[in-house]
């Protein structure tokens, strides 16, 4: 069977590849370019290119190469810098500006990776694309439908970045890791004799290196205009520069001295305001969410009992859940949670499986 | 089953080639230098590589500047000459816009420093306009860099024309001719050129070995400074198995010029006319003649041209989309935007570049192979825009 895998040079999905052409499959590697990753390397691209993140650079690429080269299967780097700039990118600077928090991962894998690199792949004839992240798809059987399930391993299950994928994209994805440990990950990647065997992981966004996403947005438009900070009751607190450097939840860089610490409770993206308060303040026991998809592909009924995870590293909350019309959700949380940041995901499990998820308004 | 179709990339180094650098480099170690036996031996192999080289392009051996292939040839003859030049106070240097990254890189560093620069424009024939030389250039401009043949689409420039027009206003004028020396017949005097570059690995040499001909009077500054080795024109040991590996190239290549031409050009046609038969929505880019007789460009509508080379490689035909760059990635060709090809046409163009070991039956399987290829890529492209 041929099968194409999304190869970012991590061990993750080199050893995705590994297992892959050990099972016998006809493997073809893919890396996406989403950007200049050479240009922002070298001298002659001129004063305005500036390094992106740590991840996904020139380097990523040689070593998905390398990878490719001791599999022996053929690899080749794709051209998705248009695709990312319009999906991906886009909406990281639209949703800043809206006062909200992206999480451009989903998109990559929603729009890109199962999108544009699946119909890629079909016209070269091949049926998945396989990528290396920890979460699993299953055909059930009883309802003929894709299951997506967490990966196995808890500590590094992805299953929150791929809630959007419909059952059509589902039933051409292949996560050949997904019921692995991370350390047998590594294991198979010294077996394979992959140099990225003790390649650290990567945990920023690819595309703006650490602590540099404020300049990043400004140089693709964000407004830097500022405006008030204001407490809870509405009294001016202070001023800030621009309501894309905060996230609801965030404590550090208010620039404000109080007795109590004081966390970023809401961002007014029509007032440019931003509004502090005591952690108390960030309490919510209940949200909705927009843009539902929900992985079975029909709607569950409402009063259903899940698990639901706001933020990639929440500690998932019992919740039960309410389907509103025209694909919103909302959920209500047996306990309060803190900071529930609009733009982010919530991600709703049954047990091991995603039941689906949607943008938090 | 694989099919080599790139050879304006890169081509297979000759079995005769491959010999004798693996018999320079065990058995003639000398630096050209030494003044000792060994030292005359590796000084003996280079006159002769010189002189071969010399002889394919019709130039004194004198005037050959052994380098490490079209990029240094390039950046000496531009850097070169403006270093040579700026004393005089020219500050203006021109090349055509489909150039290859070697000028127009070089050219945007010097523009850098201060050098005014001017590109020319191409129609959609791929040929600069002598015309527009005739109004760019001025008394300030000190060379004009205009190739010989197109890398991507192979068309030849007129070079003789752009080199008169150059000289009537005092300019010198290179030719980065590693697309067209070992291709068509090269004459350094006939085009009327003053610097000339040019690369072995095109012509079934070694990687790593070229030359830049500099006509005898012609002021260029060294840009690598060090011993005085070549003349005193380019320091460094001299790759001695390398040149020697360039100098049976060049022979061989001028023994069967003639011949090996007229082969590519009607196997290329040949090619060519299948294609356009037996692929609806196909055109080729830029004009038909004049053109070095190996290569061909050919757009094929609602193709993404990156798909099409992946899927020609996963059936064993090798092709290219142009120029590919460090990173191995596919991008829209500069050559055909500046030719003002619109946007999916740019995108959705290979070049096919035929070479020595090519015959009738890789043109037969890849022009049976095509049809089908382009039918599953058109029919996920027309999916996408429905959806």
């Amino acid at each position: 069977m041929r099968v194409v895998v999304a190869m970012s040079g991590g061990v993750d999905s080199s050893v995705a590849a590994g297992l892959l052409v050990r099972a016998g499959h006809d493997v073809i590697g893919m890396s996406m370019q989403l950007y200049d990753q050479a240009g922002s390397q070298t001298s002659d691209a001129g004063p305005s290119s500036r390094a992106f993140g740590t991840c996904c650079t020139i380097d990523d690429l040689h070593d998905a190469r390398r990878v490719a080269a001791t599999l022996g299967i053929p690899h080749y780097i794709v051209n998705f810098e248009r695709e990312f700039a319009d999906t991906v990118i886009s909406n990281f600077v639209d949703e800043y500006a809206s006062g909200r928090t992206p999480i451009p991962c989903v998109h990559c894998n929603g729009d890109l990776k199962f999108a544009t690199l699946v119909s890629r792949a079909e016209g070269l004839g091949a049926d998945f694309v396989a990528t290396g992240h920890y979460a699993q798809v299953d055909l059930d059987p009883a309802s003929g439908r894709y299951l997506l399930k967490r990966g196995t391993d808890p500590a590094k299950d992805q299953s929150y970045f791929l809630f959007t994928l419909t059952q059509e994209q589902l039933s051409h994805a292949m996560f050949p890791v997904g019921a692995l440990d991370k350390a047998v990950v590594r294991d198979r990647a010294r077996e394979l004799g992959l140099l990225v065997a003790e390649k650290p992981d990567s945990h920023e966004i690819c595309f703006v290196a650490s602590g540099e996403h404020t300049s990043f947005l400004e140089e693709r438009g964000t407004s830097a205009r500022g405006g008030a900070i204001r407490d809870v009751t509405g009294k001016t607190v202070g001023t800030h520069g621009g309501i894309h450097r905060f996230t609801v939840g965030q404590r550090k860089g208010l620039g404000l001295s109080s007795p109590i610490p004081l966390y970023v409770v809401a961002l007014d993206a029509a007032n440019q305001t931003v509004t502090v308060g005591p952690k108390e303040s960030l309490e919510r026991s209940e949200l909705t969410a927009s843009r539902v998809n929900w992985i079975a592909g029909t709607a569950p009924t409402s009063g259903t009992r899940v698990t639901a995870r706001i933020r990639h590293r929440h500690q998932e909350a019992a919740a039960t859940l309410t389907p509103l019309p025209d694909d919103r959700v909302r959920v209500t949380f047996d306990e309060p949670q803190y900071a529930v940041a609009p733009g982010q995901a919530v991600v709703m499990y049954d047990g091991q499986v995603v039941v689906g998820g949607g943008w938090i308004d | 089953m694989r099919i080599y179709f790139d050879h304006n990339a890169t081509t297979p180094v000759d079995a005769a080639v491959a010999e004798t650098i693996a018999r320079v480099m065990t058995g003639e170690f000398g630096n050209a230098s030494s003044v000792h036996h060994f030292g005359q031996r590796a000084k003996a192999i280079l006159d002769e590589a010189r002189s071969a080289v010399a002889a394919l392009i019709a130039a004194e051996p004198s005037e050959i500047v052994f380098t490490s292939g079209g990029t240094e040839s390039d950046n000496f003859a531009l850097r070169g000459v403006a270093e040579a030049l700026e004393p005089t106070g020219k500050r203006h240097l021109i090349a055509s816009g489909i150039e290859h990254e070697a000028v127009l890189v070089t050219l945007r560093a010097l523009a850098r420093r201060g050098w005014k620069t001017t590109l020319l424009p191409v129609d959609h024939s791929g040929i600069v306009d002598p015309a527009s030389l005739t109004a760019a250039i001025t008394d300030d401009t000190a060379v004009v860099s205009v190739m010989h043949a197109n890398n991507e689409i192979g068309t030849i420039q007129p070079v003789e024309t752009l080199a008169s027009i150059a000289h009537d206003r005092g300019a010198l004028f290179h030719t980065d001719a590693v697309q067209s020396v070992g291709k068509i017949p090269v004459d350094v005097r006939a085009l009327g050129v003053d610097l000339l570059s040019l690369s072995a690995h095109k012509f079934n040499g070694p990687k790593g070995t070229g030359a830049l001909w500099i006509k005898r009077g012609a002021r260029v500054t060294s840009i690598l400074t060090g011993g005085k080795h070549e003349r005193n024109r380019r320091a460094g040991t001299e790759n001695v198995p390398g040149i020697a590996g360039l100098g049976v190239a060049a022979q061989l290549a001028q023994k069967k010029l003639t011949g090996e031409a007229t082969r590519l050009g009607a196997l290329r046609n040949r090619l060519e006319e299948a294609i356009l038969a037996r692929v609806p929505g196909t055109a080729i880019n830029g004009s038909r003649e004049p053109r070095v007789p190996n290569t061909t460009n050919i757009s094929f509508e609602a193709v993404e041209a990156e798909s099409l080379l992946i899927a020609l490689d996963l059936e064993g035909v090798a092709v290219s989309t142009g120029s590919a760059c460090s990173s191995g990635t596919l991008e829209p060709s500069h050559v055909l935007r500046a030719m003002g090809l619109p946007s999916p046409r740019t995108q959705n163009s290979i070049r096919l570049s035929l070479g020595a070991g090519n015959t009738d039956a890789d043109v037969d399987f890849v022009v049976a192979k095509l049809p089908a290829i382009v039918d599953k890529l058109r029919s996920l492209t027309r999916a996408k825009v429905r959806a």
